[in-house]
């Protein structure tokens, strides 16, 4: 079992003859998952990666002709928003934007839409996700990650794969990897997909990654309290970060008045009962613990 | 990017809001003829990206343009908190009856703009929100409508203006700083004090504008208004280098691939005992040329020791990097001890290339940040 993508995702790639969106295309369909088809405004009837992928026009036809339901957007941040919305109106109901440098604002209008549309946003800013041993959609490397009992939900991507890396080398793999991004604005959040990796049988421990900069993990440990009953293990980054300056991620920062630090996060975490490594590599052993093994 | 109170007073002044007149100057002597324009008695007012400036004593009254010329040689050139002021805004001095607090910010939890408005003005709302937080009304703007006419009304009877003009003026006013923040792609746009004259009119006192960073590449006319002064000369040759850099005070110097591994680099060498001199995120997909110009510009802090590499190879190839090291060694103006960790992506060929080199390998974060730790204690 996995949450938000199998082998039965059909993905359509939006930006697909652009350099980064080729690149990862190619990651993608080596790594096995479903790529159906591709999307670049007047490259339709063409055909990306190796002659391997059609592509299409817009994403109404590369839904009409492949069935997609799913889709990555590569596409440059002064045209992700545009591409998001293109993808909700077309009735895509799992939408991930990996473009970094979105406008804030521009994200405020573009998350309403997509709510209403039904679909479900992740990112942007985001590395993706990763269904080890089914579906790659993003940019997480394949090789670090196997399929077993753990969920991964991060804001950051290498820091991720540092602690997925640590997870498979002891022998535990994972159900499903999710990047949720580190931008202020992010389609989806962590309380959200704790509640699927919450609900997922396979699912036995949930392992949660987030930074300094606003209140996600508070509300995080709200949620675990009242919801979650599997082990949660968490690390929160920037625990020596000065305040008021940007620390790379746009929604990392901790404010004038001192608020978002790692140290408020982790007491929060810590309140609910979940375990809050000192170490990402420690990540994996306080798993291991949790877990009886 | 923050901007100046005088680039925000005008930004806003664009909006129809009513500000308080008066101009920038830069020596004593412009004070004097800025203060001798306005006729009356003037603030000076320094112009620094640091809270807290009317308590350092960055803020001075003149009544006269000889007492300006005093007031402009004394906080010209002064320093508040670490930051030399190089100019000051010599505003009309006004007096007032009531300070009101009007603030637009963007939302994460609720991901809507959030006008934020308080009749207890003048002071930091962060105070506010501690003191008294029933004084503080939130409003979200509709997030595809944008701000209403009735909403802005709301805010206005909400925070007790019964004066239907006064309250008409007061919508208005949050209006234009609604369409200043959106316009502009602001994270942040205040007014405080938004000050109520003896004849009950409003106008803004202190304007404040922070713009996020992402959203300057279609606001080339705001984006000139940047003020590089007190900003580390490291950090504006990083961004010229397309690196996200920010200096800070110890002495292992720490290039990383991506921000959280970034942080988390800092945070593991702070948990050995160590001190790290920035934060350094060469991004994704860096090349041999990003990384050369990354260790050239840790490099350029005289206290750095050592310098940690730390990468977790996914789309940047531990191969290029490993040859940015080596391209970065032949030039470089001094030689450090460094401790290089790379894992992942073409991780053979990298270690490959650095076999040569001289510098200490790592096999893992604790490794890399223990080794590094040890190199500065000596």
């Amino acid at each position: 079992m996995s949450i938000l993508a199998d082998k039965n995702t059909r993905l359509i790639v939006q930006g697909i003859t652009g350099r980064e969106g080729e690149f990862h295309s190619r990651q993608m369909l080596e790594y096995g998952t479903n790529l159906v088809g591709g999307v670049t405004p007047g490259r339709g009837g063409q055909k990306a990666v190796d002659g391997r992928v059609p592509v299409f026009n817009t994403v109404k036809e590369a839904v009409k002709e492949t069935g997609a339901n799913a889709t990555v957007i590569y596409v440059p941040a002064a045209f992700a928003p545009d591409a998001v919305r293109e993808a909700a109106d077309a009735g895509i109901p799992l939408i991930v934007c990996i473009t970094e440098g979105v406008p804030a604002l521009d994200m405020v209008a573009t998350y309403e839409f997509v709510k209403l549309k039904g679909s479900r946003l992740i990112g942007p800013n985001c590395p993706g996700l990763l269904t080890p041993g089914e579906a790659k959609l993003g940019i997480i490397p394949g090789s670090i990650a196997k399929p077993g009992p753990v969920g991964v939900v991060s804001k950051s991507g290498t820091l991720t794969y540092e602690a997925v890396d640590a997870l498979t080398r002891i022998g535990l793999g994972q159900t499903s990897i999710v990047g949720i991004g580190g931008d202020p604005i992010i389609g989806t959040n962590f309380i959200d997909v704790l509640a699927m990796f919450q609900a997922d049988p396979a699912t036995e421990a949930i392992v949660l990654i987030g930074e300094i900069g606003g209140n996600a993990e508070q509300d995080a440990a709200a949620f675990i309290k009242e919801n979650v009953t599997k082990p949660v293990v968490s690390f929160i980054a920037g625990q020596s970060a000065p305040p008021g300056k940007r620390m790379g991620h746009a929604g990392a920062i901790i404010g004038a008045g001192g608020e978002g630090t790692a140290q408020e996060k982790i007491a929060a975490l810590e309140a609910v009962g979940a375990k809050v490594a000192k170490l990402p590599t420690d990540i994996a052993k306080l798993v291991a613990e949790s877990l009886g093994k | 990017m923050k901007l100046h109170e005088y680039q925000a007073r005008d930004i806003v002044a664009r909006y129809g809001i009513p500000v308080t007149g008066g101009g920038v100057a830069a020596t004593a002597e412009e004070v004097q003829k800025v203060a001798e324009q306005i006729g009356g008695p003037v603030a000076v007012k320094a112009q620094v990206h640091v809270g807290g400036r009317g308590k350092a004593g960055g803020i001075k009254l003149a009544n006269t343009p000889a007492e300006a010329f005093d007031a402009g040689k004394a906080i010209l050139g002064m320093d508040i908190k670490g930051l030399t002021v190089e100019k000051v805004l010599v505003a009309e001095a006004i007096t007032f009856e009531k300070e009101i607090y009007l603030g637009v910010i963007l939302d994460r939890a609720t991901k809507r703009v959030v006008l934020i408005a308080s009749s207890e003005g003048g002071v930091e709302i962060e105070e506010v929100a501690k003191t008294n937080p029933d004084a503080i009304i939130k409003l979200a703007a509709d997030p595809l409508l944008g701000l209403q006419p009735y909403q802005a009304q709301e805010l206005a009877y909400s925070i007790g203006l019964t004066d239907a003009k006064q309250a008409r003026q007061f919508a208005s006013i949050a209006t234009g700083l609604y369409r200043a923040f959106v316009e502009n792609d602001a994270e942040l746009a205040e007014i405080n004090p938004l000050v109520v004259l003896p004849n009950g009119q409003l106008q803004a006192l202190d304007s404040k504008i922070v713009l996020d960073d992402s959203g300057l590449f279609r606001h080339t006319e705001v984006a000139g208004m940047r003020d590089i002064a007190g900003e580390p000369e490291s950090e504006i040759k990083a961004r010229e280098n397309g690196l996200t850099f920010i200096k800070l005070d110890g002495n292992i110097g720490c290039m990383v691939n991506g921000a959280g591994l970034a942080m988390a680099t800092m945070d593991v060498v702070n948990l050995f005992g160590g001190e790290p001199a920035n934060f350094l995120d060469i991004g994704g997909g860096a090349n041999a040329q990003k990384v050369a110009a990354a260790l050239d510009i840790i490099l350029d802090d005289p206290n750095v020791k050592v310098v940690m590499v730390n990468i977790f190879g996914g789309i940047t190839r531990c191969d290029e990097v490993a040859k940015g090291i080596v391209e970065a060694q032949k030039i470089i103006k001094r030689q450090v001890p460094m401790v290089v960790r790379l894992v992942g992506t073409n991780e053979e060929e990298g270690q490959r290339i650095l076999a040569d080199a001289s510098l200490t390998p790592a096999s893992t974060l604790a490794d890399a940040a223990q080794k590094a730790v040890d190199i500065a204690k000596q």
